[in-house]
C-alpha cells in the first residue's frame, strides 16, 4: 500500500496495455460496440459508464476508503443526485452553517416535494439527538462549515446514526481526503464540490460521491445514472490531472493559512480569525462594515472571487456571494455577518500575500477614517 | 505590476491573471484561426493564428517573464524549439557544441544541419580549453544543456557566453532540467533559453511542446520572424495545458528535487550501484558552479550499475517508476539512455560519452520519496539474489 503521495502521482497510470500510455486516454466516445446480443465489453453508453470517468471514480473511493465513487456534473449535481435516495415525508437534519447552494436546493427545491430539512448546530451532538425524529433518515454535515470553520466530531456521529439506522452524509469539499477520510470514521457517503481543492485550478466544474456500501452504491448509481447529472470524460480527465499536484498543494496551501492566521490575529483592522487548524481556509470579520469594499478594492493580487481552493487566493463575501440566498436575518443570525470575509489562500509565496493584505488594510482604514471627518 | 512578486506568486499572478473582459481567473482558449478585421488598411494586432494568437501570446507573455526575458516563442515540440532557433545561423556558420546533448539535437545537427553547410564541433563544455580550442573564425553558436543529459555533467553558463561574446558568437542553453524556478541562464549571459516544455515546465505527461525564450530585442524579432514562417507553432490546447502546469512548477520542482536528493544518496551507498552522477553531491567535479549558478540541483540523476544484466534484472523488478522515455512528470520516469534518449547516437560516441550498456537516468515524480525507495530496495535486493547463491 503506496503513501496518499504516490497514489495521486500515479492516478491513471497503467491503465491500459494495448500503447503503454502513462497519461489515461481521453474517452469521447457516447457509445460502445458490442460484439453480439448480450456481450457486452462493460460498457454501453458513456452516461451509464465511461472509462475516462471511470478512472477518476476509481481513484476518488480509493482516497476516500470507500466502495465506489461516482463523478457528478458540479458539487451541486452530486447533493442532488444523493438526495434522490430520499422520498417524501423523509427528514433530513443539516448543519446550520452550510454552503447556500445546498441551503437553496433543500428550501426551493427539495421542500417542494416534501422533504423536510431541519437546520442546526450539528457540532453539538446532544442538540443532534434531540432533533431525531421517526422520518429522520439522512444527517448531512459540512465540517469544517462553511464559513464559520465549526468542526464537527464526524465518529461521534456516526455512532449517534447508526443507533437510530440513519445515513451519515459528510460534504469533505475543504479538508479533502488529505486531511479528513469521513468513510474512515464512520460515515456512508461523503461529498465534494471537486471544483474546489481536488481540481484545484479554478478550471473544472465538477462533483464527487463516494459510498460505502454494497445496497446504497447499488441504489446512487441507479439516480447517477437516471437523472445523468455526470461528468463529462475531458472534465474527468483534468480533474485527475488536478489531482495529481493535491498533496503538495494542501501542503503550501495550510503552511501559508497557519502563517497568514497569525498575521490576522495581529492586525487592528480584524477583530476574529476563524480557522479550524487544518486546510487552507480562514474566514475573518473586519472591525468596521464600511472598510470591507475599500479592503476588497485594494486588493491588488489576491482576487476577490466567489469560489475556492485553487492555486490563485481568493477573498469570498459569503454575504453577497456564497450565502446570498439564506435570508439576512437568518445569516446574520448564525454569525456570517456583513463584516465577514472568507479567505481561500492560494500557494503564492506568504510575504507576497501579506504585503497585500497589509496595503489593502491601510487603504481601507484611511478611508473609513475620511468618511467619517466629512 | 508581477515584477514586484517572487517566483512562486509570479507562477500565478501575471498579465494574464484573470480576463480583462469576463474576469475569468483561468485564460480562454482562442481556438479562432483567423481574426476578423475592422480597417481594410489597418490590421489590428491579431490577423491569422500562426502569426499570433492571444491563448499563445499569454504563454508566451509569462515564460518570457519567468525567464527574465524580453519575448518567447511557443512551439509544437522541444525540437520544433530547437530546429527554429537553429535556423537563426546561415550556410557557413560553425557550432561548438557540447558533446553529451540529447539524441534529438545531436541528430539535429549531424543529419540536417551539416547538409546546408552548418559545421559542428562537439567538446566537452565543462573543459574551458578544449572549448577554446574548438572556436574557428566562422563561429557563430555556443550550444550548451546544462546539467546535462545523462551524465549531469554542468557547463559555467557566465564563462562560455562571456568566450562567446568575445568570438562575436551567441550561446543557446537549454533549461530544459532545471527550468527558471531553479536557474535562470538568460541572466547568466545566455542569448536564447531553449526547452523542452514536454518536461518539467507543464509535468504531466501529457503535452508535448517547446519553448525559446530571448533578451536581446533584436534577436527576439528575428526569432519571432522565423516562429512565423517555419510555423512549428504550439496548439492552443496545448498552450493551455501548458499554463495550467506552470501554476504548479514551484511546488512541483521542490517537492522532486528534494526526492531526488534522497534517493540518489541511497543509491550511492548501495553495493550493487557503480556510480550515481548527481551534481547535488559535494564531491561532484562541478557542484561549486552548480551551487552558483543555479538554486537546487534538480529532479534528474542517472546511476549505473555493475554490468547489463544486473541492469536489466533491476529494471525488471521494478514496479513504480513508469520505464519509459522523457523526464520531468508527475510520475517517476525511469529511462535507458543507450536505448532511449540516446539511441539516435551512434554506439561508438555513446561509450566514448560514458553512456554504457548499464546506465539508468531517474526522473525523480511527485510520489512520496519513501515509496520510490522502498521499492528501488526490492528491485535491488532481487538483483542481488542470483548473485549471493
Amino acid at each position: 500500500m503506496y503513501n496518499v503521495e504516490t497514489k495521486l502521482a500515479q492516478i491513471g497510470n497503467r491503465s491500459e496495455n494495448v500503447t503503454g500510455t502513462v497519461n489515461p486516454p481521453v474517452y469521447f466516445s457516447t457509445a460502445y460496440r458490442h460484439a453480439g446480443i448480450g456481450q457486452s465489453t462493460g460498457y454501453d453508453y458513456t452516461r451509464t459508464g465511461n472509462p475516462t470517468r471511470e478512472l477518476l471514480e476509481n481513484a476518488i473511493c480509493d482516497l476516500e476508503g470507500g466502495d465506489r465513487g461516482f463523478a457528478c456534473s458540479s458539487g451541486m449535481a452530486a447533493i442532488q443526485t444523493i438526495l434522490s435516495l430520499f422520498k417524501s415525508g423523509d427528514e433530513l437534519i443539516v448543519s446550520k452553517d452550510l454552503y447556500g447552494g445546498t441551503y437553496r436546493l433543500l428550501e426551493q427545491g427539495f421542500k417542494k416535494w416534501g422533504l423536510k430539512s431541519t437546520y442546526i448546530n450539528t457540532s453539538n451532538v446532544d442538540v443532534l439527538r434531540s432533533s431525531i425524529t421517526s422520518d429522520t433518515k439522512a444527517i448531512f454535515l459540512e465540517t469544517p462549515t462553511n464559513p464559520l470553520m465549526e468542526q464537527t466530531d464526524i465518529s461521534e456521529v456516526a455512532v449517534l446514526a447508526k443507533e437510530h439506522n440513519i445515513l451519515l452524509i459528510v460534504d469533505n469539499t475543504f479538508y479533502t481526503p488529505i486531511i479528513q477520510q469521513p468513510i474512515l470514521l464512520g460515515a456512508d457517503i461523503v461529498i465534494h464540490s471537486a471544483t474546489k481543492y481536488l481540481g484545484g485550478h479554478n478550471d473544472v466544474l465538477a462533483g464527487l460521491i463516494v459510498a460505502k456500501g454494497e445496497e446504497i452504491c447499488n441504489e446512487l448509481a441507479l439516480h447517477h445514472n437516471s437523472a445523468g447529472a455526470v461528468l463529462s470524460p475531458f472534465d474527468s480527465w483534468l480533474l485527475m490531472r488536478g489531482m495529481k499536484t493535491l498533496a503538495l498543494r494542501m501542503e503550501k496551501h495550510e503552511e501559508n493559512a497557519k502563517q497568514l492566521c497569525t498575521f490576522l490575529e495581529s492586525n487592528s483592522a480584524v477583530v476574529d480569525v476563524l480557522y479550524p487548524g487544518r486546510g487552507g481556509m480562514i474566514s475573518f470579520r473586519i472591525q468596521d462594515e464600511s472598510w470591507v469594499n475599500p479592503f476588497l478594492q485594494s486588493l491588488t493580487l489576491i482576487s476577490f472571487a466567489e469560489s475556492l481552493g485553487g492555486v490563485e487566493s481568493f477573498i469570498t463575501y459569503p454575504a453577497t456571494q456564497t450565502h446570498a440566498d439564506i435570508p439576512e436575518e437568518i445569516r446574520i443570525e448564525t454569525g456570517v455577518c456583513n463584516r465577514l470575509l472568507r479567505f481561500s489562500v492560494g500557494i503564492e509565496n506568504i510575504n507576497d500575500l501579506i504585503k497585500d493584505l497589509d496595503k489593502a488594510f491601510s487603504i481601507a482604514q484611511g478611508l473609513a477614517k475620511e468618511v467619517t471627518t466629512i | 505590476m508581477s515584477l514586484e512578486y517572487t517566483f512562486e506568486t509570479k507562477l500565478l499572478h501575471n498579465k494574464h491573471k484573470y480576463d480583462p473582459e469576463t474576469g475569468a481567473v483561468s485564460v480562454p482558449i482562442q481556438h479562432a484561426s483567423t481574426f476578423h478585421q475592422k480597417d481594410i488598411d489597418q490590421f489590428g494586432k491579431y490577423d491569422y493564428s500562426r502569426s499570433l494568437n492571444p491563448t499563445r501570446e499569454a504563454l508566451e507573455e509569462v515564460m518570457a517573464e519567468l525567464e527574465e526575458g524580453t519575448r518567447a516563442f511557443a512551439f509544437s515540440s522541444g525540437m520544433a524549439a530547437i530546429s527554429t532557433a537553429f535556423l537563426l545561423l546561415s550556410q557557413g556558420d560553425h557550432v561548438v557544441i557540447t558533446e553529451d546533448v540529447y539524441g534529438g539535437t545531436y541528430r539535429m545537427v549531424t543529419t540536417v544541419l551539416n547538409r546546408f553547410g552548418i559545421e559542428h564541433t562537439f567538446v566537452d563544455m565543462t573543459n574551458l580549453e578544449e572549448v577554446e580550442a574548438a572556436i574557428q573564425p566562422n563561429t557563430k553558436l555556443f550550444y550548451v544543456e546544462t546539467p546535462s543529459n545523462p551524465l549531469l555533467k554542468v557547463t559555467d553558463i557566465r564563462a562560455i557566453s562571456d568566450l562567446a561574446k568575445k568570438h562575436g558568437a551567441l550561446t543557446f542553453v537549454d533549461n530544459t532540467f532545471l527550468t527558471p524556478a531553479l536557474q535562470k541562464p538568460l541572466n547568466l549571459g545566455a542569448d536564447v533559453v531553449l526547452h523542452s516544455a514536454t518536461k518539467f515546465l507543464s509535468g504531466h505527461s501529457d503535452v508535448i511542446a517547446g519553448v525559446a525564450v530571448v533578451k536581446d530585442e533584436a534577436l527576439a524579432a528575428r526569432l519571432g520572424a522565423l516562429q512565423n514562417s517555419f510555423g512549428a507553432v504550439l496548439g492552443v490546447q496545448d498552450c493551455w495545458l501548458l499554463l495550467r502546469g506552470i501554476k504548479t512548477l514551484h511546488v512541483r520542482m521542490k517537492h522532486s528535487s528534494e526526492g531526488a536528493k534522497e534517493i540518489a544518496t541511497y543509491l550511492r551507498n548501495h553495493p550493487l550501484i557503480k556510480n550515481v552522477y548527481y551534481p547535488g553531491f559535494e564531491d561532484h567535479p562541478q557542484y561549486d558552479i552548480q551551487s552558483k549558478q543555479a538554486t537546487s540541483p534538480g529532479a534528474v540523476f542517472s546511476f549505473e550499475l555493475h554490468n547489463e544484466e544486473q541492469m536489466r534484472s533491476f529494471v525488471e523488478h521494478l514496479e513504480l517508476p513508469v520505464f519509459a522515455v522523457s523526464l520531468g512528470a508527475v510520475e517517476s520516469i525511469l529511462s535507458y539512455p543507450a536505448k532511449m534518449s540516446h539511441a539516435a547516437m551512434d554506439p561508438i560516441a555513446r561509450q566514448e560519452r560514458g553512456i554504457t550498456d548499464s546506465l539508468l537516468r531517474l526522473s525523480v515524480g511527485l510520489e512520496n520519496p519513501q515509496d520510490l525507495i522502498n521499492d528501488i530496495e526490492n528491485a535491488l535486493q532481487k538483483t542481488a539474489e542470483p548473485l549471493l547463491k
